[in-house]
């Protein structure tokens, strides 16, 4: 049985989630051009969160959109790994939008790397801004988050797992140490 | 479900988790030819070789869209202009592409078994574009697809397939597929044009188009092949469409959200009239739409697959 620890709890995400909400407004002074795009899966959760927390502060309705990066991945010719391919559901138009990506756990960067590529075949966005509950670090790509819920250095020998109750059985974030 | 296979030869080895997620991540395919930049990279830097030994126009433009589309490279291969004029065996046209490093090839031929005989002999993948009378399987997967798009399942449907059964891959493939997924399956033609034996596969033989229409969810017309007439046995063109052309009086009598498909190349006035075709029960071209969507999935998948099966 792997060893685990909490990060968050789930008043620690609700929290989180209000704080970066009131971050986006301030920095793109409303609601004026703003559309948040979650990033499968759990980054469509958080993405709809945000939403809520959004219209809760500024009783305006924002657009959200869902991304699906597995075509855009660099490891698909890697045979270790067979992603199941799921729709990307964006049904407005990015084109001169302030695109607020929404993630998770933010590791790498790969999987925003591909995220950027995938939201720019989609047409030309004013600016892409990116939204994870957590940074872990360990880039392996220049990119860095504009809003972050918590900071948590981690060893690259642990697992990072967010759960949120539209498909897991509590929201948490835990610490998960790989055998 | 992991996909393991590194070919696409036919939907007769196929289980329904397979046949199943081919369509599902077609579904998610589809949303790409909406775009106004139709182009993912997930096949970048690989080759797919048409190879096709019989005339095609909409299957060998599809899979090239479909190729290009996953921003693979493209060539297409038509026999009349290559070695095998001078007797080059299709082995060796085979192993000659492999030794190019390409990685899928997608092959159309005249006899049966030629997709299955090269998939043995290469360790490339091969997806069958047609073999012979034997299977046509991408054409089925995208007739199941727009079934499941119109109607929301293929489970419990009962589905017509009309025409010349005896020398169609596309009612063989059909036919595996559709009661693999759960549907009722009838096919209805002119005695000579139905198979000996053809009930084993599991459908329901009808020689009355009223009759299999009746109580249809959809149907399949299929074209008639003259060109493979070779005994001028088949019935004659008219005597075909007075007794078994898709009408609008014969669709009258039918459901009235019937689905009429086809696979193309139409002859209108023969197996369809044009009104039909046309019509509002039509999903002709949604299907050649479909094909794409269908064919990026399954080029998608042996990619893929090609490394689990070793």
């Amino acid at each position: 049985m792997p060893d685990k620890s909490k990060l968050l709890d789930k008043e620690a995400i609700r929290r989180s989630i209000m704080r970066i909400a009131h971050e986006i407004l301030e920095k793109n002074k409303g609601t004026d051009g703003l559309c948040l795009v979650g990033i499968r899966k759990r980054g469509v959760y958080l993405a709809e969160r945000l939403k809520a927390a959004i219209q809760t502060i500024e009783k305006k309705e924002v657009p959200v959109g869902i991304l699906d990066i597995t075509l855009y991945r660099d490891d698909l010719s890697l045979t270790t790994s067979q992603p199941v391919v799921h729709k990307t559901e964006i049904d407005f138009d990015i084109a001169h939008k302030s695109v607020v990506l929404v993630d998770d756990v933010l590791y790498t960067g790969r999987t925003i790397r591909a995220a950027l590529d995938a939201l720019i075949d989609l047409g030309r966005p004013r600016s892409i801004q990116l939204a994870v509950l957590i940074d872990r670090g360990h880039r392996e790509l220049p990119i860095r988050p504009d809003f972050v819920g918590k900071n948590i250095p981690t060893s690259q020998h642990e697992a990072v797992e967010v759960h949120l109750t539209e498909v897991d059985d509590a929201d948490e974030a835990v610490l998960v140490k790989k055998e | 479900m992991v996909w393991t296979r590194k070919d696409l030869l036919g939907l007769d080895d196929l289980s329904r988790e397979e046949i199943e997620l081919i369509l599902s991540t077609a579904d998610s395919f589809k949303e790409v030819s909406s775009r106004q930049i139709k182009k993912v990279p997930a096949l970048r830097g690989k080759t797919v070789v048409n190879l096709f030994y019989e005339p095609s126009t909409r299957t060998r433009v599809s899979f090239e869209v479909a190729a290009k589309r996953l921003s693979a490279d493209v060539i297409n291969i038509e026999t009349e202009t290559s070695s095998v004029k001078k007797g080059e065996t299709l082995i060796d046209t085979g192993t000659n592409i492999q030794a190019l490093n390409a990685d899928i090839i997608v092959i159309r031929h005249n006899y049966s078994g030629a997709a299955m005989m090269l998939a043995r002999h290469l360790n490339i993948s091969v997806v069958n574009a047609g073999d012979g009378w034997h299977e046509h399987p991408t054409q089925a997967l995208l007739d199941m697809f727009t079934l499941k798009e119109k109607l929301g399942k293929i489970d419990g449907l009962k589905v017509s397939i009309v025409g010349d059964i005896a020398h169609s891959r596309v009612a063989r493939s059909n036919i595996w597929g559709l009661i693999k997924l759960g549907a009722e399956v009838t096919v209805c033609a002119p005695e000579i044009l139905i198979p000996p034996a053809i009930e084993e596969m599991g459908v329901r033989v009808s020689y009355d188009i009223d009759e299999a229409l009746h109580d249809a969810d959809a149907v399949n017309v299929l074209r008639m092949q003259f060109e493979r007439d070779g005994q001028n046995a088949f019935p004659k063109q008219v005597e075909y469409f007075k007794n078994f052309g898709i009408t609008k009086e014969r669709l009258q009598k039918a459901k009235k959200n019937i689905i009429v498909m086809h696979p193309g190349p139409l002859n209108r006035g023969i197996e369809i009239s044009s009104e039909v075709a046309d019509g509002a029960n039509s999903v002709i071209l949604e299907q050649v739409t479909n094909g794409i969507a269908v064919r990026m999935a399954v080029l998608f998948l042996v990619a893929q697959g090609e490394g689990q099966e070793k």
